[in-house]
């Protein structure tokens, strides 16, 4: 698969244009010119390392949301093993936006939840973009309580660029869907890890993302409105969103230093869209860590533990009242 | 303009223009914001806002809602010990610090939300109420902890909860704390669940975004004012993305009955004897004289 260079990384595509040139050339030329292929392949690795190492928020907003990036359904093939999908909410549809199923973490039975983006222009449209609709947190809720029900642990990933503003999600009670699975998250007799592993794009991404641990990939993003809209609301122009995303504080190292994140995972050098494997590797290892923690927990401890996380939550001061 | 407001001589005029806001206007004469009827300002007052012409509910401040609906006797403010921080050092067109005195100048409110424990009709309640005066009733730090002493006092005391809503949604100038107050508002409902307390939220104009979208729709009961705008994303939003006009109605209080979204929907005039006697019933406690 041939990496889509996003804007930012021009001198990279430059790069990679000239070794395949190269190659190309090399096929039929009596020359050895592999010494020079090597070299150049060695620049764009490190020169893509410098490039990652002081990447903007704007530009990580890009990374998060790059094409080629590992989705859920590829972490679910990567990470665990025998995932079986179910489907459906039971009530009106199945929100292919939203994908979950039973499988084995380690050996260990578990639930995997996630919202799901699609890869062709087919499939983003049946996924709406990882867009749900009630229905998608509806199933999403119904696998939750089964994983309760079976005491297996939930693990869910996230990546949506919101909760779909639309008639129909409107008519069937899209408040109600995001608010409800945060009700049952909140008492949920079951260790709950959370990754953002993309765009966690604001109610549409807390709904399945209310967790004993929550971690991040290093070039996800997780914000409350996305930058473009809230440049739009208080810049008014949508092109002011590099500073909206700055300003806002919307990535992992920037969210940990908050304190409103547990725990960042890095990502292989280039980003997760670079080596898929790779970053299931060390996802891998970071949910295994996590759960490790939890692992050893009552669950009358884990809620008392979850719910003082909860409450934790936010910044203010208390002064006398006069 | 109507034929009405033509007539209408110079001063009565500049009374309703001069009126820094709209849904509290200084001066003797109002003006209905659906049906334009001009009326008599303590008129309008003593029927709680609600127009004597139209039915249409206005918006009104926190204090003054809790005002009508709490018993004089006895009631008292929980949480106003809590107050704003700048936890991101955000500025867009202007410092959040800036807009936050701007607020506090404007309404006399440290932030978007005022709780207080007291009585409906002699039935005791801790009622949490946002202020949508206060930089659009938004969501922040401050309004969850708020709501979680609420919370918190009535669980304690084993009363009933009340949240009467009125917001855009999340604060943005918070960041990704304000969402966080999704989550942890709602959990503090949860609580109140395991001690069978009752919570009830009442929807007024506007209730939007993640207010709207975390523990509005989680009362045992979930009341909303006639004619409310509410829903998850806002209208303007949802006809961008779907390049279509919006049904008639759409995402109003009696839509949403229609839909089953609400469980009813109350005149501001009879809320008391309303909360009351659902609060009565649910707790298996004998009807109170209204």
């Amino acid at each position: 698969m041939k990496t889509i260079f996003l804007d930012f990384e021009q001198s990279l595509a430059d790069l990679a244009a000239k070794i395949e040139e190269l190659r190309f050339v090399q096929d039929d030329s009596a020359v050895d010119i592999s010494e020079e292929i090597a070299r150049l392949e060695a620049k764009s690795q490190s020169l893509t390392k410098d490039l990652y190492a002081k990447l903007t928020p704007w530009q990580i907003a890009q990374v998060a949301r790059h094409p080629q990036r590992p989705y859920t359904l590829d972490y679910a093939e990567l990470i665990f093993t025998d995932f079986e999908e179910l489907h459906g909410d039971r009530a009106f549809a199945d929100d292919k936006a939203i994908v979950g199923g039973l499988a084995r973490f380690n050996g260990q039975s578990c639930m995997v939840i996630g919202h799901q983006k699609g890869r062709d222009t087919k499939e983003k449209i049946a996924r709406n973009f990882g867009m749900p609709r009630p229905e998608g947190y509806r199933k999403a809720l119904r696998l939750m309580k089964m994983a309760e029900k079976f005491g297996l642990p939930v693990f869910t990933f996230v990546d949506t660029p919101g909760a779909y503003p639309g008639i129909g999600a409107e008519e069937r009670g899209q408040s109600e869907a995001i608010g409800h699975n945060l009700y049952v998250m909140a008492e949920l007799k079951v260790p709950i890890v959370t990754t953002i592993i993309g765009e966690g794009g604001s109610g549409g991404a807390l709904a399945i993302a209310v967790a004993d641990q929550v971690q991040m990939l290093q070039y996800a993003t997780y914000s409350v409105i996305s930058p473009e809209g809230c440049a739009s609301i208080l810049w008014k122009s949508a092109e002011k969103a590099s500073e909206a995303a700055e300003t806002m504080g919307i990535t992992a190292a920037r969210l940990k230093s908050l304190g409103l994140i547990d725990k960042v995972v890095n990502e292989p050098v280039g980003g997760a869209h670079r080596d898929h494997r790779g970053m299931a590797q060390s996802l891998k290892r970071a949910l295994t860590d996590s759960l490790r923690q939890l692992a050893d927990l009552s669950p009358t401890q884990l809620l008392e533990q979850r719910y003082e996380k909860l409450m934790a939550y936010g910044r203010f001061k208390e002064q006398k009242v006069a | 303009m109507s034929w009405l407001q033509k007539l209408l001589p110079p001063k009565i005029k500049r009374a309703e223009v001069s009126a820094r806001n709209k849904s509290i206007p200084e001066g003797l004469w109002s003006k209905c914001t659906a049906c334009e009827a001009v009326l008599y300002r303590s008129d309008l007052e003593s029927n709680l806002n609600v127009c004597p012409k139209c039915g249409h509910h206005q918006r009104i401040r926190a204090r003054a809602r809790l005002d009508m609906l709490l018993d004089a006797e006895g009631r008292f403010e929980i949480g106003a010990e809590v107050v704003p921080v700048d936890p991101l050092k955000f500025k867009d067109s202007r410092r959040y610090t800036e807009r936050l005195s701007a607020a506090n100048k404007d309404t006399e409110e440290a932030d978007a939300m005022v709780v207080m424990q007291g009585a409906i009709n002699t039935v005791p309640v801790v009622v949490a109420c946002f202020e949508f005066e206060f930089l659009g009733g938004s969501m922040g730090s401050v309004v969850g902890e708020r709501f979680v002493r609420g919370a918190q006092a009535a669980y304690e005391q084993r009363l009933p909860f009340i949240c009467i809503t009125a917001t855009g949604g999340a604060r943005m100038q918070e960041g990704l704390f304000s969402l966080m107050q999704m989550s942890k508002t709602t959990a503090a409902v949860t609580r109140l669940a395991q001690r069978k307390l009752p919570f009830i939220t009442l929807l007024t104009d506007p209730t939007m975004g993640g207010v709207s979208a975390s523990f509005a729709f989680m009362g045992d009961v979930v009341i909303a004012e006639p004619g409310a705008l509410i829903g998850f994303a806002g209208p303007r939003v949802i006809e961008q993305t779907v390049r279509e006009k919006l049904p008639e109605g759409f995402q109003r209080s009696e839509f949403l009955l229609e839909k089953g979204a609400i469980d009813l929907i109350v005149d501001r005039r009879q809320l008391r004897t309303k909360l009351s006697e659902l609060l009565t019933l649910l707790t298996r406690q004998p009807a109170v004289e209204a």
